[in-house]
């Protein structure tokens, strides 16, 4: 069997357990398996953008993909004018204090030569912006946030489009990788794995604890969407007699339809960012990408500046990741800051693109469906499992409580046990990267 | 007024206690992750759930020994389940290595796949922790609760601030003392400590000279367990345990080794002060102090605090872009950059 | 029968062969020095006759004994020593700790043998105590090859131990080298400085492409025309 009939196979089968979810759960639950698969390819993509074209281990994707969800909700929510009519002057003052600093630290760094004075000042710069910013802008936030707490208590965001919003978040993602590339890249790959892990932790908190920006964990509800709602659907002439015509529940078809829209949105997506991939990996700049990631030393010798080349792709990478973090929070129709857990946003995705083939842009794609779709069946087979093993035991004792119970915590050893076998078996993963001679 | 005694109690009592007691768990944990990394040369991800995992079953052993009624008296009985605890830690950890980690070491792979392998190893621990003891908060803290108490101390001498020291501070401090000379002198007095350091200097020749790495992997692999399962002992019973929490203890680990230089064990223990003292003076509210330094009757507004203690971690991760930036390879010399 | 011969090797690191029927040979407290152009195939020579390349064909005799299959760390048991070029010490260690490690395998009493190195380099007793990396390149060298007369070798082999080093120390090296075989210890070295190498050298190779080219005495090499035209720069 060759390469490319075997990768058809792998989706096909992969279609084929969603038919299967469809036909003995419901479609709904196989529609929005599909949307969060079709995310979590995304994030794969820009996962294996680092990884697979430049070997960069990213451990904060959680972080970039949060930015992303907080970008979801500042463009599309309505700003609330309460809390701007009490605050909209120390808000002023605080953005300019943050614009002034930040100009200023990229001023000095353009300006200065390289070396410790710089660094130095730019510290210094960004330490002073801190302390104004906390002396001028405390009491807004606390001003903002004592606007009508239990409903807003916060600035809410510039009501616009919510589409919108994933370019931006892209943007923002790449915004601090670059930040972060600037600082770790060139220095040992762990650095970089720690300063990731370290700034996802650090964003995630961001997004918890500053309730005038997030709401914090008082979560914003109602992100308004980009498809049509199914309490409008319902009642739309076209939509009943479609219904009627294909000869469906109307109730139950508005869901599967707003889920459809869903799908359809993600997958052009994920099929415009699979394109570019696919043309990056095969211009000049993939190969040498490449080249880079095989071999830095003759790279280096050959007079590629790696350390740039990396930060390029650390960012396109994140701002991928980035991307697909604002379309979740887009689907989810809220921010919940508390749900940015590292195993699930960061170890997972990772997962996914060494299962589904590091280097190859196609692997992660298909890594992020199988996956997507064990993490979110293995719940249940997991309680099926225990269920049976302890189906012997009676009803009420407290071994068989324990192991239903825990149950749940088995996918992350599930999930462990996948990434190393993987790793160690499989290291090319299912569709392996291509070593083209053409 | 102005009352310097005060408040340098009051410092003491909410800076130094516990930046003292944090700092020597901090030191254990990033004793463990440069010992890794000086023999096994990668940042082992999975040290915080191996914390986690050695505390798990110093919990289970507590729980037997008070259910069979054995207990230390004033002393909690967490210190005589530790020995069991990390025999069990060095157990599941010597496993790991053999069924993942030498695979990797016989191929010679690329220390960034030791990384990715750990993050596997890291889950699998944490799914088994969770699986056997649950994710929720665990207090095994037995004995007495302090060695010298607020009141007391007010009683003592006579100031408005009291300075309380919890028996678990004690223990932590002693603890650390005590693991921290036995391993300086194993790693340069004993024929085994020393062919670990000729290892991790140089492991071609240290092949050449007859050294047996499997053993020297083996040694490092238990003394890490070791470690891992003293500090998170120590931290639980100082707070308490949580899976997630020992998780989350990565990050100052991890920047406590590279602060002081990773692979050089001196380091790890002055990185984890340093790391220590930062988070706890950034991130205490100097309202009070101020009150007792300032003469007349100024009175502070605000908590005076110069970070949030919801941003503690960011302390971690600061220090660990300055030394990035400004010194690469840590206080003290550690391994390449 | 000579001490040690690595007999017709042939083989390289797992492409091309490097070495084409090589052959070797030491006699006991005698010097043999394998000189020859860069990329001729003296290090890879010397690695073999230790054990660090597969040989696809030829054999390694030690006093008698065919140590062919054996493993580096068994071939230092049977009393080969072997000095690398580069990163030869362990730099955070000290002198003696440096010494103790090259004795790693020996459970008798070290502390005659290391007096015995002291005695060779007596700078070293001097730096006992300071780490081997913060040593100067030649007292780095004597390091090295103090670490690896502790395990009391038969034969010493020395990997180019006079790169990098000033003209004065590495006279003073060949001198320390010279005296170690007057213990009755083998040497078998690979040196870059040809003329000097040969000029202290019982044996001589010089290596081409992997073969051998010339086999006599060291003093018969240098006075051979074609040898000095050729390799030692007329």
């Amino acid at each position: 069997m060759n390469g490319a009939l075997r990768n058809v196979v792998y989706f096909l089968i992969m279609a084929g357990l969603i038919v299967a979810v469809g036909q003995m759960q419901s479609w709904n639950v196989a529609l929005s398996i599909v949307n969060l698969c079709l995310i979590s390819s995304i994030m794969a993509l820009g996962v294996n953008i680092q990884w697979g074209y430049a070997g960069l281990f990213n451990v904060g994707v959680m972080g970039f993909a949060a930015l992303g969800g907080m970008a979801a909700m500042l463009i599309s929510m309505p700003p609330v004018k309460e809390a701007w009519a009490v605050a909209g002057g120390g808000t002023a003052i605080g953005l300019l204090i943050f614009v002034s600093t930040a100009v200023a630290a990229v001023l000095v760094y353009r300006k200065l030569p390289k070396g410790t004075l710089r660094t130095t000042i730019v510290m210094a710069i960004v330490i002073l912006g801190y302390v104004l910013l906390r002396i001028f802008f405390d009491p807004t936030t606390n001003t903002i946030e004592k606007v009508n707490p239990a409903a807003s208590g916060y600035l809410g965001g510039f009501g616009l489009p919510i589409l919108l919003s994933w370019p931006v978040g892209g943007l923002l993602a790449g915004a601090v990788a670059w930040v972060v590339g600037k600082i770790t890249l060139g220095l040992r790959s762990d650095y970089l794995a720690i300063a990731t892990l370290g700034i996802s932790e650090i964003i995630v908190a961001v997004l918890k604890h500053e309730d005038w920006l997030t709401r914090g964990v008082k979560n914003v509800n109602g992100l308004p969407r980009p498809v049509p709602y199914e309490i409008n659907l319902q009642k739309a002439e076209w939509f009943l007699s479609l219904c009627e015509r294909l000869g469906v529940d109307h109730v139950t078809f508005s869901s599967i339809f707003v889920k459809l829209c869903y799908s359809l949105l993600f997958l052009t997506v994920l099929l415009l960012i699979l394109w570019l991939s696919e043309r990056a990996l095969r211009s000049p700049w993939g190969r040498m990408m490449r080249a880079i990631r095989d071999n830095e030393v003759s790279a280096n010798a050959m007079g590629k500046n790696i350390t740039a080349r990396h930060l390029q792709v650390f960012v396109l990478g994140s701002v991928v990741v980035g991307i697909a973090g604002a379309m979740l929070t887009t689907l989810d129709g809220q921010l919940t800051p508390s749900s940015y857990q590292p195993l699930r946003f960061t170890f997972l995705i990772w997962v996914m693109v060494i299962v589904g083939g590091s280097g190859n842009n196609w692997g992660a794609v298909l890594g992020g469906f199988v996956i997507w779709f064990f993490w979110i069946e293995a719940e249940p087979m997991g309680i099926w499992l225990m269920n049976f093993i302890t189906s012997g035991m009676a009803i009420d004792n407290p071994l068989r409580l324990h192991l239903i119970e825990s149950a749940a915590h088995m996918r992350l050893m599930t999930m462990g046990l996948i990434l190393l076998l993987a790793l160690r078996f499989s290291p090319r993963g299912l569709i392996p990267e291509r070593t083209q001679q053409k | 007024m102005s009352d310097p005694l005060n408040a340098a109690a009051l410092l003491a009592n909410f800076v130094v206690v516990p930046a003292v007691a944090y700092g020597s768990q901090l030191a254990l944990g990033a004793l463990g992750v440069t010992l890794i990394y000086g023999i096994l040369r990668f940042s082992n991800f999975a040290h915080g759930d191996t914390m986690a995992f050695g505390t798990m079953f110093t919990i289970l052993f507590t729980w037997w020994f008070q259910s069979m009624g054995i207990s230390l008296g004033p002393l909690p009985t967490a210190l005589l389940a530790l020995p069991f605890a990390i025999a069990s830690c060095a157990i599941f950890v010597l496993l790991s290595d053999r069924l993942v980690y030498r695979f990797y070491r016989q191929q010679r792979a690329d220390p960034v796949i030791f990384v990715i392998a750990s993050v596997g190893v890291m889950f699998v621990m944490n799914g088994v922790v969770r699986f056997i003891i649950g994710p929720d908060d665990q207090n095994f803290n037995d004995g007495e609760r302090f060695i010298i108490k607020a009141r007391e101390f007010k009683q003592m001498t006579g100031l408005a601030e009291g300075i309380s020291i919890k028996v678990s501070q004690g223990i932590t401090v002693v603890t650390m003392i005590i693991v921290v000379a036995a391993l300086f002198w194993f790693l340069n007095k004993t024929r085994t400590g020393k062919s670990m350091r000729a290892y991790s200097d140089n492991e071609d020749l240290a092949l050449l000279s007859g050294i047996n790495p499997d053993r020297v992997v083996m040694v490092t692999w238990i003394l890490a367990a070791a470690l891992a399962t003293i500090a998170g002992t120590l931290y639980g019973l100082d707070k308490s345990f949580k899976p997630f929490t020992y998780f989350q203890l990565l990050l100052p680990i991890f920047a406590a080794a590279i602060v002081g230089g990773l692979g050089n064990p001196l380091g790890a223990i002055a990185g984890g002060f340093v790391i220590a003292f930062s988070e706890i003076t950034v991130t205490y509210a100097y309202k009070k102090f101020a009150n007792y330094i300032v003469p007349g009757d100024w009175k502070a507004d605000g908590l005076m605090q110069l970070l949030s203690t919801n941003y503690k971690f960011a302390v971690s991760f600061l220090i660990l872009l300055l030394v990035l930036l400004f010194r690469p390879t840590g206080i003290f010399k550690g391994k390449s950059v | 029968m000579s001490y040690l011969i690595g007999d017709q090797m042939t083989g390289g690191y797992g492409g091309a062969d490097i070495l084409h029927d090589c052959t070797i040979a030491a006699e006991k407290g005698e010097i043999a020095v394998i000189v020859g152009p860069n990329g001729a195939g003296k290090s890879t020579a010397m690695k073999a006759v230790f054990g660090m390349l597969n040989l696809r064909k030829g054999r390694i005799v030690l006093d008698g004994e065919d140590i062919t299959a054996l493993s580096p760390q068994d071939r230092v048991a049977k009393g080969m020593a072997f000095v690398p070029q580069t990163n030869n010490v362990f730099p955070s260690m000290s002198v003696q700790e440096n010494l103790e490690m090259g004795a790693f395998l020996r459970r008798d009493n070290i502390n005659t043998t290391m007096e015995q190195v002291f005695e060779l380099f007596p700078i070293l007793k001097e730096k006992r105590r300071q780490n081997a990396g913060e040593l100067s390149g030649g007292q780095r060298q004597q390091v090295a090859v103090g670490r690896s007369l502790m395990t009391q070798p038969k034969l010493l082999m020395l990997d180019e131990p006079t790169a990098g080093v000033s003209p004065i120390v590495m006279d003073e090296l060949f001198d320390r080298i010279i005296e170690v075989a007057r213990t009755g210890i083998s040497i078998l070295m690979v040196e870059q400085n040809a003329r000097q190498a040969l000029n202290i050298a019982d044996k001589g190779y010089v290596l081409v492409q992997g073969k051998n080219r010339y086999t006599d005495t060291g003093e018969a090499l240098l006075n051979n025309p074609e040898v000095r035209k050729s390799f030692l720069g007329g």
